[in-house]
């Protein structure tokens, strides 16, 4: 079977998971609308006013599409950090890369971008230039004496990360808590509503992340080779790299921007597909979309009926999945990619 | 007809040493051609500036004077991938930790012929498989790199090279990691590929018997300049590699008429 048959059987497969989540989540949550109701305002036969339309459609639909946006961006940031760095632990919120982007964001808010879409907008670019910065910082600090040892790359993202944090605890304690309204949920990961033109935003940004980390998928297997062989095979390593960082940082900017720092699903889910699909990064950047925007989801429903009628933030469950995985792969394979 | 490589008066040195205990080195002015067709060998004592001019060729450094020119062009102005398309370079040792198998690393080779092109197609996975056919790496070819034996993993990067189809092979240490059987058969290959496919090969080596063996012409690099180019016969004398070496040397012939050279153990 040709590369290209595989991967589009390994795509179908995961559309249908996908699918099915998708479907659970619409149908299930703490509202108690029963499976004919809902099905009635997703065929548009619900009266507008209606609590099933209002439920389905305007918290429960887009929730969904936020899910699978965020859990999509994380996870293929998640495998190009990983191939840029040769290390399988890399991944925005481990290298600090989210927390970086979450400065961005509280700073955003207490500039006065609050509502709207040039306020989302204008917050996806704090984010943005925040995940910039914090990766940069992470890769000039690890890099310097000569090569990435897996080690120091963790220990420096770490170290950012909590200077990030500490920044934003700073901001929050010297401003008036009434500008910063759920910020606390927000910085746990929070799919809360968000709308339609935000998560139009949201889409398009993710989108462009991912497509130029899928474009890069071929050259970023050759960077395995090292950087001087893969110039040799002629990379233009330089800009390969720059590209795949920019649109790392830009694909957890906008996760950051729209539903907060929620972490470990770059760890989790391409760590699973490796072992599925191979090391190929043309194979786990397409499927890493697919398989993380279905974890997120999964991993969000979980937290919106755990405990109901209350809830839980998203990033507490990905955190629970996250911090024994990150312990297992350290175990069992610590050595760089 | 212009020489396939020119190096005209090639001035380099690295900004400052790696490490602080190694000495700056530098090339303040190279100058010498390969020919196409020839098998051409670099060779020298350790530090004398082999690995980098491979470096410079690759355009992985740069001159800070001077032009390399490959088939009268400089390589400067050439595309990355324009460049690996003419000249393929087999390195020392394989990359580690190296995630892929055996045939993703050849197919690797592919690249600079269909940059932009996400899978490899049909002719990308004959043209390996003929390179595999050809180091006897076919059988390999589901072994991740990692789990290979030093030579085997020797023979699988000798495919990648040659599954770039290259005009020039470049070698560097070629047979460092061979027992006395695959070094035979790498040089049989690569005399094969010089006499049958016309391709032109650049080889450094600290195993100057091996050099003198297969190639045409020799260069004698002393510290980053020339100290002699030419036949091995004339390049590989008592003297001049005494005093580039520095140590005592015994120069015999072998049976194919071919300098050997021996060191001197001095006896006590």
């Amino acid at each position: 079977m040709t590369d290209a048959r595989r991967l589009a059987r390994a795509l179908a497969a995961l559309s249908l998971v996908l699918l099915a989540v998708g479907v659970t989540a619409l149908f299930v949550g703490s509202a108690g609308l029963s499976p004919s109701a809902v099905a009635r305002a997703l065929a548009g036969r619900a009266e507008a006013s209606s609590v099933e339309a209002i439920v389905t459609l305007s918290l429960r639909l887009p929730r969904v599409a936020a899910a699978v946006l965020a859990g999509a961006a994380l996870a293929v940031a998640g495998v190009g950090f990983q191939a840029l760095t040769r290390n399988p632990l890399a991944e925005p919120s481990v290298l600090g890369v989210s927390s970086g982007a979450a400065f961005g964001v509280v700073l955003a808010q207490i500039l006065g971008f609050s509502s709207g879409i040039v306020a989302a907008l204008g917050v996806a670019a704090f984010a943005f230039a925040g995940a910039l910065l914090a990766a940069t910082i992470v890769y000039l600090v690890a890099t310097a004496p000569g090569g990435l040892a897996v080690q120091t790359l963790l220990l420096t993202g770490v170290i950012v990360g909590i200077f990030f944090s500490a920044a934003i605890t700073v901001i929050i304690s010297v401003v008036d808590f009434n500008r910063l309204t759920g910020v606390i949920h927000w910085l746990l990961g929070n799919l809360g509503p968000i709308p339609a033109a935000s998560l139009a935003l949201f889409a398009v940004l993710a989108g462009a992340g991912v497509w130029l980390i899928l474009k890069s998928a071929r050259e970023l297997n050759l960077l395995a080779l090292g950087e001087e062989a893969s110039r040799q095979l002629g990379v233009d390593a330089e800009r390969l790299k720059r590209r795949v960082f920019v649109a790392a940082a830009l694909l957890t900017g906008t996760v950051v921007a729209f539903t907060g720092p929620i972490g470990f699903v770059g760890l989790i889910v391409p760590h699973v597909l490796r072992r599925l699909v191979g090391q190929d990064n043309r194979f786990l950047v397409p499927t890493a979309a697919l398989a993380g925007g279905a974890f997120l989801l999964a991993a969000d429903t979980l937290a919106r009926n755990v405990v109901a009628p209350a809830e839980l933030s998203v990033g507490v469950i990905t955190a629970f999945c996250g911090a024994p995985f990150f312990v297992w792969i350290l175990r069992t394979r610590s050595r760089p990619l | 007809m212009t020489p396939l490589v020119q190096f005209r008066d090639v001035a380099f040195a690295y900004a400052r040493p790696e490490r602080r205990r190694e000495r700056t080195f530098a090339f303040p002015g190279l100058s010498f051609t390969v020919e196409r067709g020839e098998v051409f060998g670099v060779i020298g004592p350790n530090s004398a500036g082999k690995t980098s001019l491979l470096r410079l060729l690759t355009r992985v450094l740069r001159p800070q004077r001077g032009e390399i020119r490959l088939d009268g062009r400089p390589v400067g102005d050439l595309a990355p991938w324009a460049l690996a398309r003419e000249v393929a370079v087999v390195p020392q040792e394989a990359p580690r930790p190296f995630p892929f198998t055996v045939e993703q690393l050849v197919l690797m080779g592919r690249y600079p012929h269909a940059p932009g092109r996400f899978f490899e197609d049909a002719a990308d996975i004959t043209a390996a498989r003929a390179a595999m056919a050809a180091t006897e790496t076919l059988a390999l070819a589901p072994l991740p790199l990692e789990q290979l034996s030093g030579g085997e993993r020797q023979r699988a990067l000798l495919a990648r090279a040659l599954a770039q189809e290259p005009r020039l092979l470049v070698l560097d240490e070629p047979t460092a990691h061979l027992d006395l059987r695959y070094q035979a058969e790498t040089a049989a290959l690569l005399r094969g590929l010089n006499r049958e496919r016309g391709m032109t090969i650049l080889l450094v080596s600290h195993d100057l018997n091996l050099a003198a063996e297969l190639c045409d012409r020799l260069l004698l690099l002393s510290a980053g300049e020339v100290a002699r180019v030419g036949a091995a016969v004339d390049v590989l004398e008592q003297g001049l590699l005494e005093s580039v070496f520095g140590c005592h040397v015994t120069v015999d012939k072998s049976p194919s008429g071919r300098p050997v050279v021996q060191l001197a153990y001095e006896r006590g």
